[in-house]
């Protein structure tokens, strides 16, 4: 006992030294850091590896879709063009064969395009306002609205692909883009709706009560209050949506004709084609052109996509 | 004359009744407080008033219309919110601005009217700014301003100061007080600050389990507390409770506080009878006792100084009273020492006794 007191006044002393001490007295600059510490390298060795690891198959295809037929033949995947050509690329959009049709893949892109921008709009247009209803005016039933909605979102798709087909049969949508457009809209809407039903939940409840005794009715909240507060989940609502529709290739093959399919099923025709010999350069050509539009979503938004994701976490 | 009416006001949420048949009548011009604990229902009937909520049974008359299922707008009110509740992507001027525009008020009609609330709340440079760049005093004010250009009968706050520090909430109560003074609209304050109430309310409702306990005036509720609940939520330090029983001799009361503990209530003005025997609370503020060294006249009680705790201007003293405590507002400058003897004198005009049992004031 004696021992530990005696201890305690010995690192108090000792701390009263350092303080006796003026500030002006010690080094100066900033603090010394070492670069190579264990916990550096073992950080950012990982980090190498790993971006390495999901870079190097894009490079590869970029690579190789500079190159041509002869040079591909070498057999070397990893080795820079000896002599950079971009023919294959201008094969793959517009020249490339699918079955009878040597359009390339400009025709599913247009096709993705028409499918992609009325999809997007009509399912964000919609969920947000489901969103916000199911938020801030608490309707009778709006929890049990809310939870079959969510249910919906836990139900596979392929349990659904057959009923949906006669559906839009029946009201003779069968085969078209509007079809296509409207599964497109009712699947992104679980997933959409609690996206926003989560955000307008963290916007304070009294923001909402002042708007109303200021006179604002359900669509003048919606419009004038709430819309512009919530750029972030838009941002994030879109990006989901975007890389979703377009990456989307089994509702396009099976409620789609073939003049009419998107991007990715033209691609994987385009890749799968059995005739002839496998041209390499203008598969990988016609991969990169596919994947460019959620690639370009991403760099363009990626902050704002953290930044509404974890806005929209808040509240569960 | 009458401008706020609540007439047998229940409401439900689910199976748990939040407000039971509560009635409550405000006259016009009257700064009217609602004083409770946090879940007392106090918030949630200024809600109602405003017709933010659906009540489930009742009415509410604002000037003299009956408003139970008229929007909030259509009630004739504005209302002042905790957290502000400004429109942050809108600048202090749009935001003045909302309701008169949806109203579809004329341009320069609005105009005006955002002039002069800007002028009475001295807003008048912060107009451009978005309400990220205001502090939190000048944020109320434009909320308080928001509520004034809707040019209304009845003012709603609910709990307008809470969010703000000590100091600016002294400040912004002063103005509040001043605000009322010179516009006499009917104004109606949440809060749970016993302070903003006593100083602000021309009459307070305070509130527990969703019932107006007492509705009077401030000085009224301080000093005659009608049961246990008021008269513990009001005041600081808070009110000294005193276990005890009452004792009849030739017919005047006295409650006996413990052996040679004996306090005459004569002169103490009581609203029932008392009989032999009956279990009472006594109780008595700190400010209401006078503390000496020497025998006094009037009713007093022998005592042991157990701590002192001086707050600059004066000290509380905690003293032991038989085998109850109890604590004694006096001068700074008159130290006392733990373990000193003493003598408490009892001020029996400002002394309440309730009833052990029911809780009540007799």
């Amino acid at each position: 006992m004696d021992k530990v007191a005696d201890l305690n006044n010995n690192s108090l002393s000792a701390q009263g030294d350092a303080g006796d001490r003026s500030v002006s007295e010690g080094p100066r600059g900033e603090k010394p850091k070492r670069v190579l510490t264990r916990r550096n390298i073992i950080l950012y060795g990982t980090l190498i590896v790993v971006a390495l690891y999901y870079l190097l198959p894009l490079y590869v295809m970029v690579v190789t879709s500079l190159k041509g037929m002869p040079e591909i033949r070498l057999g070397n995947i990893f080795s820079p063009p000896v002599e950079v050509t971009f023919a294959p690329w201008v094969k793959a959009w517009s020249e490339a064969c699918t079955g009878l049709n040597c359009e390339g893949l400009s025709r599913g892109f247009w096709n993705s395009v028409r499918i992609l921008v009325p999809s997007v709009v009509l399912s964000i247009a919609i969920a947000s306002v489901n969103g916000y209803a199911l938020a801030n005016w608490r309707f009778k039933g709006a929890e049990l609205f809310f939870t079959i909605l969510i249910v919906g979102a836990f139900i596979p798709y392929q349990v659904m692909i057959y009923p949906i087909v006669i559906m839009l049969r029946e009201i003779g949508l069968y085969g078209s883009l509007t079809g296509l457009v409207l599964v497109h809209t009712v699947f992104g809407m679980p997933i959409l709706t609690l996206l926003f039903r989560n955000y307008f939940a963290s916007v304070p409840e009294e923001l909402f009560k002042a708007a109303r005794v200021d006179g604002a009715g359900f669509w003048a909240i919606y419009f004038r209050i709430m819309l512009p507060m919530s750029l972030p989940i838009f941002v994030v609502a879109i990006i989901l949506q975007v890389t979703g529709i377009w990456n989307d290739f089994l509702f396009g093959v099976i409620y789609t004709k073939p003049d009419l399919y998107p991007m990715t099923v033209q691609l994987n025709n385009i890749v799968n084609s059995t005739q002839g010999v496998k041209e390499y350069n203008v598969n990988m050509a016609a991969t990169i052109l596919t994947g460019l539009v959620p690639l370009c979503v991403y760099f363009v938004s990626g902050k704002l996509f953290v930044r509404g994701i974890a806005a929209g976490a808040v509240k569960g | 004359m009458t401008s706020v009416s609540v007439r047998d006001l229940t409401l439900r949420f689910g199976s748990l009744e939040v407000l039971s048949s509560l009635n409550l009548d405000i006259n016009e011009g009257e700064f009217l407080v609602l004083l409770g604990p946090s879940g007392c229902g106090k918030s949630t009937l200024l809600n109602c008033v405003a017709g933010l909520l659906d009540i489930s049974e009742g009415q509410v008359f604002i000037s003299g219309k009956n408003v139970t299922w008229e929007e909030p707008k259509d009630r004739g009110i504005g209302m002042v919110f905790q957290s502000y509740a400004l429109y942050p992507q809108m600048t202090v001027e749009k935001n003045l601005a909302f309701g008169l525009q949806i109203a579809k008020l004329p341009k320069d009609e609005i105009a005006a009217r955002i002039k002069r609330a800007a002028e009475i709340l001295q807003i008048e440079p912060l107009l451009k700014r978005k309400p990220a760049q205001l502090s939190g005093g000048q944020r109320q004010r434009v909320a308080i301003g928001r509520a004034l250009v809707r040019d209304v009968d009845v003012f709603l706050f609910d709990e307008p100061l809470s969010n703000l520090d000590a100091k600016l909430r002294a400040e912004l109560r002063v103005e509040l007080k001043r605000l009322h003074q010179n516009l006499t609209n009917t104004m109606i304050y949440v809060t749970h600050d016993q302070i903003e109430a006593l100083t602000l309310a021309d009459r307070i409702a305070v509130m527990k389990g969703g019932i107006i306990q007492q509705l009077d005036t401030p000085l009224t509720i301080y000093n005659k507390p009608v049961n246990l609940f008021v008269a513990g939520f009001i005041g600081s330090p808070s009110m000294n409770f005193l276990k005890g029983q009452v004792e009849l001799q030739d017919g005047t009361p006295s409650v006996r506080l413990g052996e040679n503990l004996l306090v005459p209530l004569a002169g103490y003005d009581a609203q029932g009878t008392m009989s032999d025997g009956q279990k009472v609370i006594f109780g008595v503020r700190p400010e209401h006792l006078t503390l000496t060294r020497d025998q006094t006249s009037g009713p007093s009680l022998p005592a042991v100084v157990e701590l002192e705790e001086p707050m600059g201007a004066d000290s509380l003293v905690w003293l032991r009273l038989g085998d109850q405590s109890m604590s004694v507002r006096t001068e700074s400058n008159s130290r006392f020492s733990p373990g000193e003897e003493v003598v408490v004198t009892f001020d029996l005009d400002h002394a309440s006794v309730f009833d052990a049992n029911t809780e009540e004031r007799i």
